[in-house]
């Protein structure tokens, strides 16, 4: 009981890693890869009058960084859903 | 009527508010002092840590920054926001599960020893004092220019507010009159964000604002705006990089990870219900703090361009001395702006030229404070602004303060010196050491010892290279070994301290600086600021070297750590009130 326990939690977990590191993936791409590394290659084009490199610098990121949060969020509520491991309906916690 | 009476009345207002909400929410058990019970709803918990997090910095001179720094401010802009990506995925929703009070007790559980616990009290105590002589500075320096009474006064004043609902209502009080503050300074920035942002480009987002063409033309503003900068020989606006493209890369890095490991930031998300709520919580949290934050470039970009133009109304033609707009006038008075006709032609040369240059003082945090003025707004919005800038230094001073009090009382009071105090004994240590910690920044604001100028930036590299790394280890490792953390603790804070030592000077006093603080001494072109991220690498690679030779950690520490992961059973803030009422006393 005990060891398959452990099982599922490991797969829980490796589940949460993966989607992590994807989601970490794009925080650094759109922060250090599109503001700072990029910036100068983005610049040549534009949205609007911003040139593309300063808009991911000084806006996109930001967006982008609350759309990761709330993206995270709900994915692992349904992990946690998934695996029975959500932290109010487990009966007699 | 008169701005004088008018700041006095919006300003005496909302700090009746916050005594008001002091009085309602009154702590009356530690789990109130030190987490608000642990009731506290993901969105309210999301505004009260914007508040926490955005200081007089944020409020009163990151705009500022910017619009000097043009697209080098940018780290600021990510580096202060993307912590909250980190702190949400890599920290926040583990260390609700494990449910404690204070961010010490979680690394001396983790790492089985006090010594550890110690050595976070230590770090946190150096990070959160640095921080917090910013905020005092931060409400000395508002009230000094917006009531005109003395800056010891006006401390005072803040002192005695803060003294009032931080030690009265702890973090209950704090979170509820945080929320009143985030309301109060988001309020108090967009207003004239909106307002300047209609007049230059017809456009009422200033987020949209700023990317669309001036009124009445088809020229983009941040066209104009680079071609203006470049007259004047400074650099364009829209490409200036800070330093260079690593140096960027580290001071982003080292503002995000010291973000996720302030932990006035994150006993924050000790607040609510459950584990769950701490990661929607940290997406509020950064939906509140965005407002601010993508506002701010626009303010800055059209201020810019706004005090350019004053000062160059068109190309080759300088502003006449005697025809100098009021709020030009106005902020002379303070200071913070000042000219020198150097060769006597009766107008003003603005240069990007050392020599030639006449506008001699240019303060940056001109950008937000006469913002409202420059753009002709009402009195009562530059009274808002006042109200607005205290607010946002009150309360992350006041989440300070709770963070190093509770630090005091509850890591080293019962957790090490004490540990048979009754929850009672505890309640009244943990405000006493509130009054002292209010008290001790007080003495340190009104007294700025001589490293106090740059703290703010250096509080990040530290929290970056001490706490951070040792909660994501604690977390993400069950091999990390207690050796290993304190090893790396000591060693990344101790390798940020010197560098910056070195640059700066030993504790920043002058001449004593073994390096020069110039770009060729500095480590692969990395300003001190941004060292914090190589602290944080050092740290890491020094607690995974030691860990390697030392025995592994307990069993019981491994399925800690195996539980903390996972976010059921997670302890709600009633038992541990029963935890703290029933644990027999220890020894």
């Amino acid at each position: 009981m005990a060891q398959r326990d452990e099982t599922r939690a490991a797969a829980y977990w490796r589940r949460n890693l993966g989607l992590m590191l994807r989601l970490l993936l794009v925080w650094f791409v759109v922060s250090y890869g599109c503001g700072i590394i990029l910036v100068d290659f983005l610049n040549q084009f534009r949205i609007g009058g911003y040139k593309l490199g300063f808009w991911f610098a000084q806006q996109g990121s930001i967006y982008v960084f609350v759309a990761l949060i709330f993206y995270y969020a709900r994915r692992m509520a349904a992990l946690d859903h998934e695996f029975h491991v959500d932290d109010d309906d487990e009966p007699g916690a | 009527m008169e701005l004088q009476t008018l700041t006095y009345l919006v300003v005496g207002l909302t700090f009746a508010l916050y005594v008001g909400i002091a009085f309602w929410a009154r702590a009356v058990s530690t789990s109130e002092f030190y987490i608000a019970g642990g009731g506290i709803g993901p969105v309210q918990n999301g505004m009260a840590t914007a508040a926490d997090w955005m200081s007089a910095a944020s409020f009163i001179s990151m705009a500022g920054l910017i619009a000097f720094m043009g697209y080098g401010g940018s780290v600021f802009l990510m580096g202060w926001t993307g912590g909250y990506v980190i702190l949400a995925m890599l920290l926040a929703p583990y260390l609700r599960k494990y449910g404690k009070f204070t961010v010490p007790e979680f690394i001396g559980d983790r790492y089985y020893s006090r010594g550890a616990r110690a050595v976070a009290v230590v770090c946190l105590i150096i990070c959160s004092v640095t921080y917090v002589i910013g905020q005092m500075k931060g409400v000395g320096v508002a009230f000094s220019r917006f009531l005109e009474v003395e800056y010891d006064t006006g401390l005072f004043v803040g002192m005695l507010i803060v003294f009032f609902y931080a030690v009265l209502g702890g973090m209950k009080g704090i979170t509820y009159t945080q929320i009143a503050q985030y309301c109060v300074l988001i309020t108090a920035y967009t207003i004239p964000a909106i307002f300047i942002s209609l007049q230059l480009t017809g456009n009422p987002i200033p987020q949209l604002g700023l990317g669309s063409t001036l009124a009445g033309s088809d020229t983009y503003l941040l066209d104009r705006l680079d071609q203006v900068v470049t007259d004047l020989g400074f650099r364009e606006y829209t490409t200036d990089v800070r330093l260079n493209g690593l140096n960027m890369f580290a001071f982003t890095l080292s503002l995000m990870i010291g973000t996720a490991g302030l932990p006035h930031v994150i006993i924050r998300f000790f607040t609510v219900p459950r584990v769950r709520d701490a990661r929607t919580s940290a997406g509020w949290a950064l939906v509140f703090i965005a407002v601010l934050y993508t506002t701010a470039p626009a303010v800055a970009g059209m201020a810019r361009l706004n005090l350019m133009e004053t000062l160059q109304p068109q190309s080759g033609d300088h502003l006449l001395i005697e025809e100098r707009p009021r709020w030009f006038r106005n902020w002379e008075k303070t200071g913070l702006l000042g000219f020198q006709d150097k060769n006597g032609d009766g107008r003003i040369q603005y240069s990007a030229d050392e020599q030639a240059n006449e506008m001699v003082k240019v303060d940056q945090d001109i950008i937000v404070l006469a913002n409202p003025e420059i753009a002709r707004l009402p009195n009562w919005v530059i009274a808002l602004v006042a109200a607005g800038g205290l607010a946002a230094a009150l309360s992350t001073a006041a989440g300070l303060l709770l963070a190093i009090a509770s630090a005091i009382s509850h890591d080293l009071l019962k957790g090490m010196l004490m540990p048979g105090i009754t929850e009672k004994q505890e309640l009244r240590a943990s405000r006493l050491a509130m009054a002292v910690a209010i008290l001790g920044a007080g003495y340190l604001g009104l007294n700025p010892p001589g490293f106090a100028a740059g703290t703010v930036a250096l509080a990040f590299g530290l929290a970056a290279s001490s706490i951070f790394p040792a909660l994501m280890m604690g977390i993400f490792s069950t091999r990390v070994t207690r050796e290993g953390a304190i090893a790396g603790m000591v060693a990344g804070i101790g390798v940020t301290l010197f560098y910056v030592f070195q640059h700066k000077g030993v504790m920043f006093i002058p001449g004593t600086a073994f390096l020069g603080d110039t770009p060729p001494n500095w480590f692969f072109g990395i300003e001190p600021n941004a060292f914090g991220a190589v602290g944080a690498l050092v740290n890491f690679s020094v607690a995974f070297a030691v860990s390697r030779l030392t025995a592994a950690p307990p069993e019981a520490v491994r399925q800690l750590v195996l539980a903390i992961r996972l976010p059921d059973h997670a302890p709600p803030a009633h038992d541990l009130e029963l935890v703290i009422h029933e644990q027999p006393p220890q020894r």
